[in-house]
């Protein structure tokens, strides 16, 4: 057991004030203190990327990091993408090529690539498959998931990917 | 591009009339809600009163169980309550998972808890109930058991030797079940063989990995006497006849609810003693207990599955024809057969399957099951396909090779001609409505064989090993109730569903399919639309929920599309029908005047038509207006289940190109093909990701995954560090294409969707492998095909 400490998070935009163990890692924070649920738990050991976030806009695991130590940081979870009730170009992406089976690998796996297209605005098919080296999709979605990122890119760069199911 | 005309099934209506859904990929809205993180999934529920559990679990394969002192860990803060199998034994009666219908099983009862003894390495001993997990964790610490380690069992080739640990004294030996199909005169064929090849294949176990693990919510309600599961599992209708039976709760006081499932490929469709000890807390407590297993609890308590050595003999003669085929498999399944299942249904389709793309007049098939002290092993994704289709299509290949024939020419003349259906597998099953010959040519033709052949050899010049596979299977999909119902399992074959207009037009279906993610909600949805003549967005369903849908098996064996789609099928048009004996009454025209499309009762003839809405509202609201005695139902149930035959089977035909590393023994599969024939595509990018899913689960199979133990029944690797599966840098291009041929059975036609890939990509993957290591003189037998095993095979190491 460890002590109570005071901690404060901003989370999607909203600052917390909360009373919680030390050791308490930021998930358990972010899905039972504050009750968003859209990160999932996976592993608790960094091993899955079902759990990741963004911390200052780049991915973050948060199964195994102590909450504490975001104090200070801007951490995005996947229901603070939604701007003015609009999908990001990535969710409108995903729903139109169902890059999405049981959904629970989802809201990971979007916050991976969001934090990529953070980074980069035209990523290399590299990239993609680097940045999503620790997402397990365990229903294989893999190739609707990078149909749905060529699409974004391709709207980034301005050009047409077909949709092959059109 | 996907040619929709090759969906056209005239039994639907044509695809060119308004409000045709059947056969288009649309886009599947059940997955927008996860996408903004809103899938709800047992993990996220909450309710009042609600306390955790956690659970005290064997260290040991085997052990003796002296005493259990849990006075000081009843102490630690937050703990409610702790609970042993004499206490969870109060309110749960005990089960075993046999069959009738396929000769003598014989496994002992079990409980939720182990009581004396325990027999695998992760079973449940204690539940401890505390406000959080993390408390009941920390008490677990605290319960002081006195264990005297056994001797464990862990070979399943030993495990009948006279001198092996006996699991189960009563039993006397670790047999489990011992089944031998066969037919015609397999000797004298052998005799008459003018070539015979032989191969002897092992498959590591392996596990589903869900990535949402095992969980439940279990809220005994004292005051109604009511049982409400919150599970995600795959098939409520059955938990809840289950929990009726060994909680001794009337059928109509429990309620199982499984919405959003993080995975399942089978693993969420057996009874697991945790969770039943979770509903035996919450019955004893009168509160919501809520399990939901970490990772470490997944790999050694989620069933595994494979587990095979097969030995195969196959006859040919000088033409190539098969003349006889052997084969004899041992499997090792855990300590018990799980329940309602069973653990011997995996060999039994291994000893059904084998060599049914092919006339094989003559048949020997011998399957052994042996206990073990290991994690139980049951039924996952594509039981027993990889094991069957592997050890034909590797004799086929090896016979191909071993009389100078081509591997597609071998399977051609072999194959059971796609116009001589109904037909029968060599073990006898009946077989109809399949396409070995068609898939086969669309896959030669689209894999483009001479040009992969022209570059393996320009690559062998380089000293880059390239192999090509190619196989056919069939698949199992859509049991009737000859499958588990004929041995005395209380699994529904059949599924229902129910569909009502409701008062502003808008249209309601339930059914008791259930979804995991394969897009049962967008499928369902399209057929009741285009059935109804409604577009999709009047559509809302019902699934998960026994109190809200009809009774039925849910979602496992490729049967929601062609089961439970066919029960929709059919509402959709009872109700069509009520809705235009209405109309007709109100538009007092006759009822083969009219029709509905896009949300109207319309006039063929054009004349003025009346909206659903309208005609909901005159009936609900204005009754009075319609003529006496018309009384309408605005709703209509039907259900379905497949009659006559077993199975209705899929097939298909895969390809695919590997690279060996001969220096690191690492393998590369730069592209996999597959034709597949499931009848009617009722949404053909849901089937292609099925098919996709499938191979990549395949994959995993064949080349990365293995629950390692050590000698003393300890999993060496219950970690995703050390658990390898298919990653995204891993995924292959895979092409698929399909053959349709309409399942006979079924208006809908549809046949199932979900297995394929997982059964057949282990086969093609390792003839794929083996042709690359066929300039070498060398081959591979085991699966995972791991890069030491390759090096040990071309004796680098």
């Amino acid at each position: 057991m460890s002590n109570e400490v005071k901690c404060k998070l901003k989370i999607n935009g909203l600052v917390y004030n909360l009373s919680i163990p030390s050791d308490t890692p930021l998930i358990f924070v972010i899905r039972n203190n504050l009750n968003l649920k859209g990160t999932k738990l996976g592993c608790g050991l960094e091993q899955c990327g079902s759990c990741t976030l963004l911390v200052d806009g780049k991915k973050t695991l948060s199964c195994n990091q102590n909450a504490i130590d975001f104090e200070g940081k801007e951490i995005t979870t996947i229901e603070g993408l939604e701007v003015n009730n609009k999908y990001s170009l990535l969710q409108e992406a995903f729903i139109e090529f169902n890059s999405a089976q049981c959904g629970y690998c989802s809201s990971g796996i979007i916050m991976s690539l969001t934090s990529l297209f953070n980074e980069k605005n035209i990523p290399t098919e590299n990239d993609i498959v680097k940045s999503l080296e620790n997402n397990l999709c365990r229903c294989g979605s893999h190739h609707s998931v990078l149909k749905a990122v060529e699409k974004v890119i391709s709207i980034l760069s301005n050009e047409k990917v077909e949709n092959q199911y059109e | 591009m996907v040619d929709i005309t090759l969906n056209q099934n005239s039994k639907l209506g044509s695809i060119d009339r308004p409000n045709s859904y059947i056969g288009r990929s649309l886009t599947r809205d059940g997955a927008i809600r996860h996408l903004e993180g809103g899938g709800k999934f047992v993990d996220d529920l909450i309710l009042p009163r609600m306390v955790n559990s956690a659970f005290l679990r064997s260290p040991y394969a085997h052990a003796e169980i002296k005493s259990i002192n849990i006075s000081d860990a009843q102490k630690y803060p937050g703990v409610i309550d702790i609970f042993l199998s004499e206490h969870i034994d109060t309110v749960c009666k005990p089960w075993i998972g046999v069959l009738s219908h396929l000769g003598e099983m014989r496994s002992p009862e079990q409980s939720p808890l182990a009581k004396k003894i325990a027999r695998w390495q992760g079973e449940a001993i204690a539940i401890v109930i505390a406000n959080t997990r993390a408390q009941a964790e920390d008490a677990i610490e605290a319960i002081e058991v006195d264990w005297v380690e056994k001797e464990p069992q862990i070979n399943m080739e030993t495990a009948l030797d006279k001198d092996t640990v006996v699991i189960h004294k009563e039993l006397g030996n670790n047999l489990f079940w011992t089944r031998t199909v066969e037919q015609g005169d397999v000797k004298k064929a052998f005799k008459e063989s003018s070539t015979i090849v032989e191969a002897t294949l092992d498959f590591a176990r392996h596990t589903g990995v869900t990535l949402e693990t095992r969980g439940i919510v279990a809220d005994w309600d004292k005051s109604e006497k009511k049982m409400s599961i919150y599970h995600n599992g795959q098939a409520p209708h059955m938990m809840q006849h289950i929990i009726a039976k060994h909680f001794d709760i009337s059928e109509g006081l429990v309620r199982v609810i499984s919405k959003d499932v993080g995975g399942s490929f089978g693993i969420k469709v057996h009874v697991y003693g945790d969770e039943m000890a979770a509903i035996a807390a919450s019955k004893i407590l009168g509160r919501p207990v809520k399990f939901v297993a970490d990772r470490l609890e997944s790999f050694t308590t989620d069933i595994h599955a494979r587990c095979h050595k097969i030995s195969g003999k196959l006859g040919v003669d000088k033409n190539g024809k098969f003349l006889s085929m052997e084969i004899n498999d041992l499997s090792g399944i855990g300590p018990y057969s799980m329940y309602p299942r069973t653990s011997a249904i995996e060999t039994n389709q291994v000893l059904n399957l084998s060599g049914s793309p092919y006339i094989i007049p003559n048949y020997k098939a011998v399957g052994t099951v042996v206990f073990q002290n290991k994690t139980p092993m049951c039924q996952y994704r594509a039981v027993g396909h990889p094991i069957a289709v592997a050890i034909t299509e590797v004799l086929v290949d090896k016979a191909a090779k071993k009389i100078g024939m081509k591997v597609e020419d071998i399977r051609k003349i072999n194959f059971i001609p796609d116009d001589q259906y109904p037909n029968k597998t060599p073990s006898g099953v009946p077989l109809e409505d399949l396409s070995h010959q068609a898939t086969m040519n669309k896959l030669l033709k689209i894999m483009n064989v001479p040009d992969l052949e022209k570059q393996k050899k320009l690559d062998l010049e380089k000293g880059i090993l390239t192999g090509i596979g190619i196989i056919s299977m069939c698949e199992v999909t859509n049991p009737s109730p000859l499958f588990y119902g004929v041995g005395g399992a209380h699994i529904s074959s059949q599924d229902g569903a129910s569909i009502r207009l409701e008062g502003s037009g808008a249209v309601h279906v339930s059914s008791s399919i259930t979804e995991q993610g394969q897009g049962t909600e967008a499928i369902m949805k399209q057929i009741a639309a285009d059935q109804l003549g409604v577009s999709m967005d009047t559509i809302r369903l019902t699934l998960g929920d026994t109190d809200a849908t009809p009774y039925g098996g849910g979602t496992w064996a490729s049967r929601g599309a062609g089961i439970g789609g066919e029960a929709v099928l059919k509402a959709a048009r009872t109700l069509k029908n009520n809705i235009l004996k209405i109309a007709s009454a109100i538009m007092q025209t006759d009822i083969d005047t009219i029709d509905i499309a896009n949300n109207s009762v319309i006039r063929k003839n054009g004349g003025e038509g009346i909206s659903l809405k309208k005609l909901a509202e005159t009936v609900y609201y204005r009754g009075h207006e319609i003529p006496q005695g018309t009384n309408p139902e605005l709703i209509a149930t039907s259900s379905f289940y497949i009659e006559g035959i077993p199975f209705v089977f899929t097939n298909s035909a895969m390809g695919c190109q590997v690279t060996v590393d001969q220096d690191t023994g690492l393998i590369k599969i730069n592209k996999f093909w597959v034709i597949e024939d499931c009848g009617t595509q009722i949404n053909p990018k849901l089937v292609e990701e099925q098919i996709r899913g499938g191979v990549i689960q395949g994959i995993g199979g064949a080349l990365y995954e293995e629950c390692v133990y050590d000698d003393q029944g300890n999993m060496q690797n219950a970690t995703m560090a050390d658990y390898l599966v298919p990653m995204a840098c891993e995924m292959p291009d895979i092409i698929v294409d399909h053959v349709i041929t309409n399942s006979g059975r079924s208006i809908l036609g549809a046949k199932g969707a979900g297995e394929a890939g997982t059964g057949g990509a282990p086969a093609v993957i390792m003839n794929a492998i083996n042709d690359a290591l066929s300039s070498m003189n060398k081959e591979v037998t085991s699966q995972p095909i791991t890069p030491e095993k390759i090096l040990k095979a071309i004796g680098k190491i």
